[in-house]
């Protein structure tokens, strides 16, 4: 079954079963390796991307379910040459070890970051406490949280 | 009559007449027999120089290393050695890791040890080049070497200039290393010692291609495997036919008790693995042991080969009443817990396979796979590719040996298998549980006259390599190759007993290992090893000594410690920590510390820890740590902070909350819900203090903070509220109970 998504402004047709999960259209059919696989449960945040401004586990979300929304992965925040201001602040902190959970952390982050840009450490902790870091970076995570508040306002 | 000495020495003699036979008939041999000299660090085992580094015409260096990146940023330390020693900028070094067409091998990336053998290899090779590429150099210029100055790969003797891009091509690295090039001081380091930032992250954070999950290759195919039902239950059947009719199903491979499934598509990879595990019969399995309190009583009546790891007898004590204090601690089997569940790509192609893993040790997953695979080490190449992060040995091998049986029924198709959350959690091979008693006399001055430990342990390494299978696939084929006798590492690093010799000076000490080889549910390195329980006891138990002495447990440590490194990091988290000696906590709040030297032979780091105890709720929050460390001369001093600071809350998070469940027969954790970490609001927070100490040689980091962490946070549970918790982990139905 073909079914049409937009993912960073393009449009793709994909031919998946209808409760394919985004995940596996994104990594597999479009090639993007941002969302990871962590858990399949939505537990641990490694698969978000961003659907209509909402942070979405796209392991547990059926392609068909988000057929014509407008998707945003991270390859759309910006890329190695030019990044985000989060993905500039997780450089520059250094917040990561093995990275695996990254894509979560700024995807989580961005969409919050949109609503409190000037946020308090506690609401960080929060806004990304359905997210599981395993390398034990959640202070460095925190602080480019911080510093990408501060750039962009 | 001939002593036995001089029948050794005409034996030699004679012996010796043979190798200078054997020299004429065989240069090779004869330099194999010759003896070598030992050269520093992995150099040792891969003495060609161009093994390690190789100069490019186009102005770069490429780098090769055994050591693989498992996000500990050990690719960007080496090549700022490499850097330093040649006298480059650190961005023309180009790192290739662990991949057995081209790599030496230097056997496993673990127990804390890249920098100190790869790190010290690359040192020494790059020195011995860049002698190599001046003395060239001044050939050329007609200067002598030590008037030459080099900025960047550019030579120059005043105006006159040759770079190493030109020079390269007279100067052949494809000869043995001789370690007599000495490397820089480390006073004129301009690259060494810098917090460069790592290499690997920016592709982590922009979704290009960082992992071996990342791979696409054309034809590729999704596999996914189906573990039997239980640890030790054998398949009894399955409907194969109907899987194979599924969408996309190209194979369905069932080999003994081995079942998998490869698909073109992920998802229906996913599905036709789920319809298999539906249809599938096993038969029981095999018990596992007691749960709770019972396993540990279970583990101390186990068949043991019992050892006594080291002993000292000193002078009795000066006389005077003596207090003996004693003390049980247990650890249960925990986790990896990997984010990201293991993942291999393989190829089965002309006779040869390619598998692309995060495996730690390729070179030894490669000796395994030959074995599973019937296949000669020769036609295999194991390549190293990122994956989430180990800690230790987690399912990567096992899904790399996975991966290479599902690509042998593909026709030729490259297959990427990843496990399953489920997977990961229940088939890992785990943490031991451990059980350590420990025994002590003080006497009435405070000072220890004889100290006993004793630990109960499951192996601790389980990996490839070695005799036998260490590839849960290769048990369960039809044609099996079992798991080799697992083997305790010797002191001084030990293994299960890492870390159980106190490097504080007792006059009489006794440190047993009962090691206890059965282990139905699998065991094998997580971080530190037997180190992280070993030091949680060793230190929680000073602290109890301290408090029977009336003493404070800093001054208690360094009254009985002499090496002055450990005596230093102690003071430096204390006096960062604002340690206020004797101060005693107020029922909820409270401060401990722990101090180990990784291995006795690593990092020396000591950890404070500040915790806040809700006596109601039984909940324990590390609200700060502060950690101190002596790392000798450090490479990357953020790359030290953040391996440091990770290991103080993963370590936290090991202690306040993790456990594996099971039942009699299989394990119960199977997701996060049954498997809690620390989240973003538990999360301590984190001072790290080095202590640089450049001219010693750099220690490695990686595993340095989690026993120190774990003690300080059990000595100030037990400062705060006057109640010591002795058995791990401290959940909150634990210190609730405990504090009733």
């Amino acid at each position: 079954m073909a079914t049409s998504i937009t993912v960073n402004g393009r449009t793709h047709s994909v031919e998946a079963a209808a409760d394919t999960p985004l995940l596996y259209v994104l990594r597999n059919d479009l090639e993007l390796n941002g969302a990871k696989y962590g858990c399949g449960f939505a537990q641990c945040g490694a698969c978000t991307v961003v659907i209509e401004g909402k942070p979405v586990r796209s392991c547990v979300t059926p392609v068909s379910a988000v057929a014509g929304k407008a998707i945003t992965t991270i390859e759309g925040l910006g890329s190695n040459g030019a990044p985000h201001p989060l993905q500039k602040a997780f450089i520059e902190e250094q917040a990561a070890q093995c990275g695996y959970c990254a894509n979560g952390m700024i995807m989580t982050a961005k969409i919050f970051l949109d609503k409190n840009p000037r946020p308090t450490e506690a609401q960080i902790k929060k806004a990304l406490g359905a997210n599981y870091c395993r390398c034990g970076t959640h202070n460095r995570i925190v602080r480019a949280v911080q510093r990408a508040a501060k750039e962009v306002a | 009559m001939k002593s036995a000495a001089l029948d050794r020495r005409e034996f030699f003699r004679q012996s010796g007449a043979l190798v200078v036979g054997f020299t004429l008939a065989s240069a090779g041999l004869a330099q194999q027999l010759a003896p070598r000299p030992q050269l520093p660090g992995s150099l040792n085992n891969n003495r060609m120089l161009d093994g390690w580094l190789r100069i490019n015409a186009d102005g770069t260096v490429t780098v090769f290393t055994g050591k693989v990146e498992l996000g500990q940023g050990i690719l960007t330390a080496l090549a700022q050695i490499a850097a330093e020693e040649l006298d480059i900028a650190y961005e023309r070094v180009e790192m290739i890791s662990a991949d057995t067409s081209r790599s030496p091998d230097e056997g496993m990336t673990a127990g804390s040890q890249s920098v100190e053998n790869s790190g010290t290899a690359l040192r020494f090779a790059a020195a011995e080049a860049h002698e190599m590429l001046l003395q060239l150099a001044a050939a050329r210029l007609g200067v002598p070497a030590g008037k030459l100055a080099v900025s960047d790969g550019t030579v120059s003797a005043g105006a006159m200039q040759a770079t190493y891009w030109e020079l390269v091509k007279s100067v052949d690295l494809k000869r043995e290393a001789t370690a007599r090039a000495r490397p820089k001081s480390p006073a004129s380091h301009r690259i060494v010692g810098k917090s460069i930032k790592r290499r690997d992250i920016p592709n982590k954070v922009s979704g290009a291609a960082a992992y071996v999950q990342d791979i696409r290759l054309p034809g590729m195919l999704f596999g996914r495997v189906v573990r039997p039902s239980a640890p030790g239950s054998r398949l009894e059947n399955c409907d194969e036919a109907a899987v194979r009719a599924m969408p996309g199903v190209v194979a369905v491979v069932r080999d003994g008790s081995f079942l998998a499934v490869a698909a073109e598509r992920e998802e229906q990879a996913i599905k036709a693995a789920n319809a298999l595990r539906t249809s599938a019969k096993w038969t029981a399995g095999i018990a596992l042991p007691p749960q709770g309190s019972a396993l540990f009583e279970h583990l101390q009546k186990l068949p043991a080969r019992d050892s006594v790891v080291n002993s000292k007898v000193g002078a009795p004590s000066a006389g005077g009443p003596v207090t003996t204090i004693e003390a049980k601690y247990t650890r249960p089997y925990q986790c990896h817990a990997s984010i990201g569940p293991s993942c291999a790509v393989a190829q089965v192609k002309d006779g040869k396979l390619t598998v692309w893993t995060h495996s730690q040790g390729v070179y030894p997953l490669r000796q395994h796979l030959a074995r599973v695979m019937r296949m000669s080490e020769a036609s295999i190449i194991a390549v190293h590719v990122e994956g989430s992060g180990c800690y230790g040995h987690n399912g990567a091998d096992d899904v790399a040996c996975d991966a290479s049986l599902v690509a042998r029924a593909t026709g030729g198709r490259p297959v990427k298998l990843q496990w399953m959350r489920e997977d990961e959690f229940g088939w890992e091979p785990y943490g031991s549980a451990m059980v350590m008693k420990l025994q002590a006399r003080v006497d009435a001055s405070g000072q220890v006259v004889d100290w006993q430990h004793e630990t109960w342990s499951h192996p601790h390494s389980t990996r490839p390599g070695g005799a036998g299978s260490n590839l849960l696939a290769g048990w369960d084929i039809a044609n099996p190759v079992p798991m080799g006798a697992p083997i305790n590492g010797a002191q001084p690093a030990g293994a299960a007993d890492r870390n159980a010799v106190p490097l504080y000076v007792f006059p009489n000490q006794r440190i047993i290992l009962h090691y206890l080889p059965e282990m139905p549910l699998r065991t094998s390195a997580l971080r530190t090893l037997g180190a992280y329980a070993n030091v949680f006891a060793l230190e929680s138990f000073i602290d109890e000594l301290a408090v029977a002495a009336n003493a404070d447990p800093v001054e208690f440590r360094l009254r009985h410690m002499k090496d002055p490194r450990a005596r230093a990091v102690i003071e430096a988290a204390a006096g960062k920590a604002g340690w206020q000696a004797g101060r005693k906590g107020d029922g909820a709040r409270g401060r401990g510390i722990g101090f180990a030297q990784y291995k006795n032979l690593a990092a020396y780091v000591a950890v404070v820890a500040d915790v806040e105890v809700d006596r109601r709720t039984g909940n324990v929050r590390v609200v700060k740590t502060v950690g101190a460390v002596d790392a000798g001369l450090i490479i990357n001093p953020d790359g030290v902070v953040n391996q440091i600071e990770g290991g103080i809350i993963q370590s936290t998070s090991w202690s306040l909350k993790e456990s594996v469940r099971y039942d009699e027969r299989r394990v119960q954790t199977r997701s996060w819900a049954d498997y809690p970490i620390l989240t973003f609001s538990e999360v301590p927070a984190v001072d790290v203090v080095l202590l640089n100490r450049p001219e010693e040689r750099s220690l490695g980091t990686g595993e340095g903070s989690q026993g120190p962490t774990v003690a300080a946070i059990a000595n100030a549970i037990a400062n705060a509220t006057g109640t010591r918790l002795r058995d791990l982990p401290f959940t909150r139905d634990k210190v609730k109970a405990a504090l009733v």
